[in-house]
């Protein structure tokens, strides 16, 4: 594939003066993007987003990006762009320690192993829930109304599926969009709903803390 | 009697030294002459420039064997340019060995994994010849864990290990090296790529000798799996003499506290996480005020690194150390312009400074509005993509050139710049002696005036009278080049990716960059007849790399023909086919050696 990039590259150079390399163009000739655009908030995404966590359609979530009133710019482009192997040139480790890594621990209240999970293989909260309750195969997932709760049927006791997010703040898991949450979601902590009444009810704006 | 020259010459790097030696053998010399050289020997023994070295024996044979005995460092700047017996023969009382391998491209995936420098011939060359070796530093080089543990049971006296951008091996060989090294002084892991099976981890952290240590330095940031911490914390308990720890992101702020509280005498800090790892809620301002006590009394504080997890709150805790720090390292910390400047205003003695482009402009103005005597300034980017935002540009570029007048070495990832900008610091930092700037989407010109980057490029080596290493990058003519190689005499080391129109452009780098040692370049459009035109300099070069241009077969081989002591790979990628008369990746190197017999199928030599 580098074959291919190489060659249609340096041939649009000999041409000289044409800055429309079709396949591997950004945006405006000159390459200057829209320098106001602010990185998306996840607060305002909670604003506009109301959800609900059971069941959530997967298809809200492209629709979610376009609902925000940033320039598009701010995104992601939607196509998928040719990759050029190696460009720009940062080292595999810097690329792997900064990229966002939906690898999360899990850990659960009174349990002394840790497990791991790649949040990104899970289409929404029910995949993952699904997944928790597979993987620490003591709990059975309980449907509250606005809420699932994984209980220990062996002594009764309801964990609550919490998570820490990159500001260090302990939320409710399905308070926010999917994809922001894999984007933000830092760690998981199966707790038990005693002490869950510390972190603050779920609202349409989702993102309190607790302190 | 004049040592035979042949037609490579010396340099810095010298390849193992000087071409067509002699090993030293041959009748004894007479007896006056060998007090001469026991007397050359005492004077010799002080030279330690391998610059100077390498003259040295070059002026007579007396002076060559002199020279031999009392190298004690030796730098190998590529592993395939002489083969182990050949140096360990000729240098026979070396204490310190630095051997680099793989070119610098393999860092970003152009190189096929098992593409060689294998440490394991060298060590076992060295095991034999220099059982009194203390230190080994190695490069890009891949290194087992049989290697490490050959080199762990062969030297009773090692004293410091380096490993930068290694890989190859995993902690069950740094088990047997903290284990079987009593006298260690370094172990330095930097960059390197660990082997390891989540199931087959080694606790290499216990195996240190359980009495005092004699450690000074513990590096293992690139460290992908967690240490046993109260086996970290036992190791640095006893050893008293411990100046520099950089832990990895296993280790949390609170853990890092404890350590820090064991080990006030640290100069230089890899602060691991510096976030929390306490699944409770962070008990928020506690945690912040014992970590400052803490900062406050590591008095001898120089150097901060790591930083990869790190929480906001608990940045305030390093004001303490800020006006003593001359290295600052923020290049894994997502932090905005606001959570930078209240660090940065304190750091009046930085000298280097590595940081994500997450602080954009507005950081990078409050660095240079502070740090006057900054040397070294790397910018990278949190999101190293071709079409992320824009966050530092050439207003962060000005920024710096008007603050830090002194900037000698700079690496800049940016989407947009200006020749402006260039132009700007090429004449305020009339110090720069490494300029790296990489504009990351491909071809990309001038942002205001949709120019190519020449001019920029051009002023830099124009103004820039102490400059050797140099990155391009962006929309650039071969006027650029021939800027380069008119103005950059003193360049050795020189970046090209996505840029010139024709031949010419590598012509004129190749005629007019006589110092030039290293030159790599891909995805540009230069064929047969500028590879050519290089011919009189391949020998005076570490390496040529070219990938993705266009080379031809006919041509590479031509080059292997006239030049019998350049090794030229050709290197496919592994799921290609034979390509015919296309090449796409060209590596050829000066060597001694010959060509190596370790090669991989997709490597050919001509």
């Amino acid at each position: 594939m580098s074959t291919d990039t190489g060659k249609s590259s340096t041939e649009s150079e000999v041409s000289g003066l044409d800055y429309e390399e079709t396949e591997l163009k950004l945006g405006l000739p000159g390459g200057s993007r829209i320098a106001g655009s602010e990185p998306e908030k996840k607060r305002g995404f909670a604003e506009t987003v109301d959800l609900s966590l059971a069941g959530e359609p997967r298809s809200r979530d492209p629709g979610d990006r376009s609902t925000d009133g940033l320039v598009s710019g701010a995104g992601k482009p939607p196509a998928a762009k040719a990759q050029v192997v190696g460009w720009p040139p940062v080292r595999s480790f810097r690329k792997n320690a900064l990229k966002s890594c939906t690898y999360v621990k899990v850990a659960v209240d009174g349990a002394p192993y840790l497990r791991k999970v790649d949040l990104e293989i899970y289409g929404g909260y029910q995949q993952l829930l699904t997944a928790l309750e597979d993987m620490f195969s003591c709990f059975t997932v309980r449907n509250y109304p606005n809420e699932r709760r994984l209980v220990d049927p062996v002594n009764g006791t309801e964990y609550v599926p919490t998570y820490e997010d990159k500001d260090g703040d302990w939320m409710l898991v399905g308070d926010v969009p999917w994809k922001m949450f894999v984007a933000s979601c830092k760690r998981l902590r199966l707790m038990k709903s005693s002490e869950a009444v510390n972190l603050a009810p779920r609202t349409p704006q989702g993102s309190t803390s607790a302190r | 009697m004049r040592e035979e020259r042949s037609d490579m010459s010396e340099d810095e790097d010298g390849g193992g030294g000087s071409a067509k030696s002699r090993g030293g053998g041959g009748a004894p010399p007479p007896f006056s002459d060998q007090v001469l050289e026991n007397v050359l020997e005492n004077v010799l023994q002080f030279l330690s420039s391998r610059g100077d070295r390498n003259a040295a024996s070059l002026v007579c044979r007396s002076w060559y064997r002199a020279e031999a005995q009392t190298r004690r460092e030796l730098f190998i700047g590529n592993c395939y340019a002489v083969s182990p017996r050949r140096a360990t023969e000729r240098f026979r009382r070396v204490r310190a060995v630095v051997l680099k391998g793989k070119p610098r491209f393999a860092d970003f995936g152009l190189i096929p994994n098992n593409w060689g420098a294998h440490f394991h011939p060298w060590v076992c060359a060295m095991a034999a010849a220099y059982p009194w070796l203390e230190k080994i530093c190695l490069k890009r080089m891949s290194v087992a864990d049989g290697d490490l543990s050959l080199l762990a049971y062969s030297f009773p006296n090692f004293k410091e290990l380096s490993l930068i951008c290694c890989e190859g091996f995993s902690t069950a060989g740094l088990a047997v090296i903290a284990e079987k090294c009593r006298h260690l002084r370094v172990l330095d892991l930097i960059e390197d790529y660990l082997e390891d099976d989540e199931d087959e981890m080694s606790d290499w952290m216990s195996r240190f000798p359980e009495t005092t240590t004699s450690l000074e330095s513990l590096v293992f940031d690139c460290v992908g799996s967690a240490v046993n911490f109260e086996a970290l914390e036992a190791l640095v308990t006893r050893s008293p003499a411990l100046r520099r720890l950089r832990v990895n992101h296993h280790v949390s702020v609170e853990q890092l506290r404890r350590l820090m509280a064991l080990a006030p005498q640290l100069t230089h800090l890899g602060t691991g996480s510096f976030g929390s790892a306490a699944a409770a809620i962070p008990q928020g301002g506690n945690n912040v005020v014992d970590l400052v006590n803490t900062f406050a009394a590591s008095k001898s504080l120089v150097c901060l690194s790591g930083f990869r997890d790190v929480a906001p709150q608990y940045l305030p805790a390093i004001y303490p150390v800020c006006a003593n720090l001359t290295s600052l390292n923020f290049s894994f910390a997502d932090i905005s312009a606001e959570e930078l400047n209240p660090v940065i205003r304190h750091c009046h003695n930085l000298q280097n400074f590595w940081v994500l482009d997450t602080v954009r402009d507005e950081g990078l103005q409050a660095v240079a509005a502070t740090c006057k005597d900054l040397r070294e300034l790397r910018v990278f980017p949190v999101d190293p993509t071709e079409d992320s935002e824009v966050s530092v540009s050439d207003v962060g570029l000005v920024a710096i050139s008007e603050g830090c007048r002194k900037l000698r070495s700079i690496l800049y990832f940016c989407q947009q710049m200006t020749n402006a900008a260039v132009v700007t610091m090429s004449k305020n930092c009339q110090d720069l002696v490494v300029f790296r700037l990489c504009i990351m989407g491909r071809h990309r010109p001038d942002h205001v005036t949709e120019e190519p980057m020449d001019e920029g490029f051009g002023a830099i080596v124009m103004n820039c009278k102490k400059l050797r290493r140099l990155s391009v990058s962006g929309l650039l003519t071969d006027k650029a080049f021939a800027y380069i190689g008119k103005y950059g005499k003193l360049v050795r080391t020189l970046s090209v990716a996505f840029a010139g129109n024709s031949d010419l452009a590598l012509r004129y780098v190749l005629e007019g960059c006589t110092k030039l040692q290293k030159l790599e370049i891909r995805d540009s459009p230069f064929g047969d007849s500028a590879l050519l035109a290089g011919l009189h300099h391949y020998y005076n070069m570490r390496f040529l790399w070219m990938s993705s241009c266009k080379l031809s077969v006919r041509g590479c081989n031509e080059v292997a023909q006239r030049l019998p002591h350049l090794v030229v790979e050709v290197i496919r990628d592994r799921d290609e086919d034979d390509d015919g008369e296309f090449v796409e990746k060209l590596y050829m190197y000066r060597s001694l050696a010959g060509p190596r017999t370790d090669a991989p199928p997709f490597v050919k030599i001509l």
